[in-house]
């Protein structure tokens, strides 16, 4: 029973300070850009909607939270079909060397994601007459994005039970329009969490959309962030944090949506 | 192919022909976004190409020289001992500790302590990566931080005294979230039946952690410890902290292949200590489908 009651106090202080944790450093995110005079500390603020008009004179910052939707959209619209088109044949059909096959794709994307390929992404994207395009920063993520989603998803696809498409098959349905009707249903969860993995990777990724994009007019929201300076070099931490929580709005209201909606998990399914 | 021919374990009737079809989409975009540049990758690692200068218009082909030359590198190798160190304390121990922790605890409750720990949880980890950038400076800052505020530790510079240990703690911050949902996921399958049973038959917490719940979630500890590293020993993130400063001393793998590569110029040494970085994150790899293979043997039991 006293071992039952230390735990149980253990578990509550634990699950308090995770929640300080957690929360500490996104305070200044709730406070500064209401603040007349915003420092870096966070304090209760001089309250004011100003720096909200002051962002919205700024000429780029809306285009720039479209362009995110366009190209974050894209690439997670992208990934999830074609992640899920490959996950589940590789889970339904035994090819040879198929796991080899995912961990090496998997390693390449880890690493070539990175700082590493950015200059024959760069020649890539040139020679394809991709620069200064959504469709150029949709492909070059989106091939980044693919190997994890293809991983995640195969685990939700090998957990599904195969009975229904069988007898979907007796029925005379055909491979896609069982995908489509008993499989995708089935691994909704996991197709949702794909998606707001995608575009929030894409969201917040700064790498490739600068040195993809030099029209300002096409760079989304986090190229944009690191524009809000003064002449002198200086961060303008009134604007930088107001259009840093307008930025983190449409990307937190999907979170929401989704995980209210599908739920929101990594693993699963209907077990065999 | 007629779907009565399909082999066993082929439920859809796709065939081998439509499987292909449908994964050569996803191929396609990976071979020409993903291999493709890896692949010119290893070949610049091998020539002495250049930013500027006369090496940028007519590289040579230099061999390995560009591989001698990191591994006799002291920074190469003080970097390669910091990204351990980070890999080893954020991710290994910080993330999949504190995920697997929070998972426990969070286990069969429900209600607004759950949902809220959750909630701050995976929000760290959706928020956008710039946006998180500024509100880690904003914490840490030296004179105007919270933390400094709180702590009453004013002027304590935390980036330039402890950058090493600020990266660990912001990547803990970052990246929690993906463990705590794996492992949620993960604790859902072990029948609450086999952990009262060892409750009393007089286990303690640790004793049924070991005996009961990590035989029966190896797959996903496994799993979520691949996953965690690769990402973690390819995060570039910690450049917008520290830019791997002062002195080099949060100067992880990826950081350092940007200064040499973007900063100093060589981008051939630069995509060689890349070409490292992925022979590092193989072995990684290799490990894992050992320890996954070894233990589907174990279930299956000697062939008869």
């Amino acid at each position: 029973m006293i071992r039952h009651t230390v735990g149980r106090l253990a578990a509550t202080v634990l699950i308090a300070v995770a929640l300080a944790f957690f929360t500490l450093p996104m305070l200044w995110l709730a406070s500064a850009p209401f603040d007349a005079g915003p420092a870096i500390t966070t304090s209760v603020p001089e309250f004011t909607l100003r720096n909200f008009a002051a962002i919205l004179d700024n000429p780029y910052a809306l285009g720039s939270i479209r362009n995110s939707l366009i190209q974050g959209g894209g690439a997670a619209a992208l990934v999830v079909v074609l992640a899920a088109l490959a996950a589940y044949a590789l889970s339904r059909v035994r090819v040879p060397g198929r796991d080899v096959l995912l961990y090496l794709l998997l390693l390449l994307s880890s690493v070539v994601t990175g700082t590493a390929a950015m200059v024959p992404i760069f020649e890539l994207a040139t020679r394809l007459d991709l620069i200064d395009t959504h469709l150029g920063v949709i492909l070059v993520v989106s091939g980044g994005l693919l190997p994890a989603a293809i991983f995640i998803l195969k685990d939700f696809m090998d957990e599904t039970p195969t009975s229904y498409e069988e007898s979907a098959r007796v029925f005379g349905a055909s491979p896609l329009q069982i995908l489509r009707h008993i499989v995708v249903p089935l691994v909704r969860p996991g197709l949702a969490t794909i998606a707001v993995w995608a575009l929030a990777s894409v969201w917040g990724g700064f790498l490739f959309q600068f040195i993809l994009l030099r029209d300002p007019d096409k760079a989304p929201g986090s190229v944009i962030l690191y524009t809000l300076y003064t002449e002198g070099g200086a961060p303008r931490l009134d604007l930088i944090s107001t259009f840093s929580l307008l930025y983190s709005l449409p990307v937190v209201a999907m979170y929401l949506f989704v995980s209210h909606r599908y739920g929101f998990r990594f693993h699963g399914g209907i077990k065999r | 192919m007629a779907p009565t021919t399909s082999p066993p374990g082929d439920a859809a009737g796709l065939g081998k022909a439509r499987a292909a079809a449908f994964v050569l989409p996803a191929l396609v975009l990976i071979g020409v976004f993903l291999v493709f540049p890896a692949l010119w990758t290893i070949y610049l690692g091998l020539t002495d190409y250049r930013l500027t200068g006369l090496a940028a218009a007519d590289p040579q082909v230099v061999g390995l020289d560009n591989y001698t030359d990191a591994l006799t590198d002291p920074r190469f190798l003080t970097s390669l001992w910091l990204t351990v160190a980070y890999v080893g304390g954020s991710a290994v121990i910080g993330q999949a500790g504190l995920g697997f922790t929070l998972a426990w605890i969070l286990r069969g409750r429900t209600g607004p302590v759950r949902r809220a720990v959750e909630g701050v949880v995976l929000l760290s980890w959706i928020l956008p990566s710039t946006v998180v950038g500024f509100l880690w400076f904003a914490l840490l800052d030296r004179d105007d931080g919270t933390l400094n505020a709180l702590l009453h530790t004013p002027g304590l510079a935390w980036l330039l005294d402890h950058p090493l240990l600020s990266i660990i703690v912001f990547n803990v911050w970052r990246g929690t979230a993906f463990s705590m949902m794996l492992y949620s996921a993960a604790l859902e399958n072990v029948p609450p039946s086999h952990l009262e049973t060892a409750r009393l038959a007089g286990a303690g917490v640790p004793q049924q952690l070991r005996d009961v719940v990590l035989p029966l979630i190896r797959r996903h500890v496994l799993t979520n410890l691949l996953l965690i590293s690769l990402w973690t020993f390819n995060d570039f993130t910690p450049f917008v902290l520290t830019g791997g400063g002062p002195e080099g001393r949060s100067e992880i793998l990826p950081v350092y292949v940007y200064n040499i590569a973007l900063k100093g110029g060589e981008l051939g040494a630069g995509a060689a200590v890349s070409f490292l970085i992925l022979l590092i994150n193989l072995i990684f790899a290799l490990a894992y489908l050992r320890l996954l293979r070894g233990r589907r043997k174990s279930l299956t039991g000697p062939p008869a």
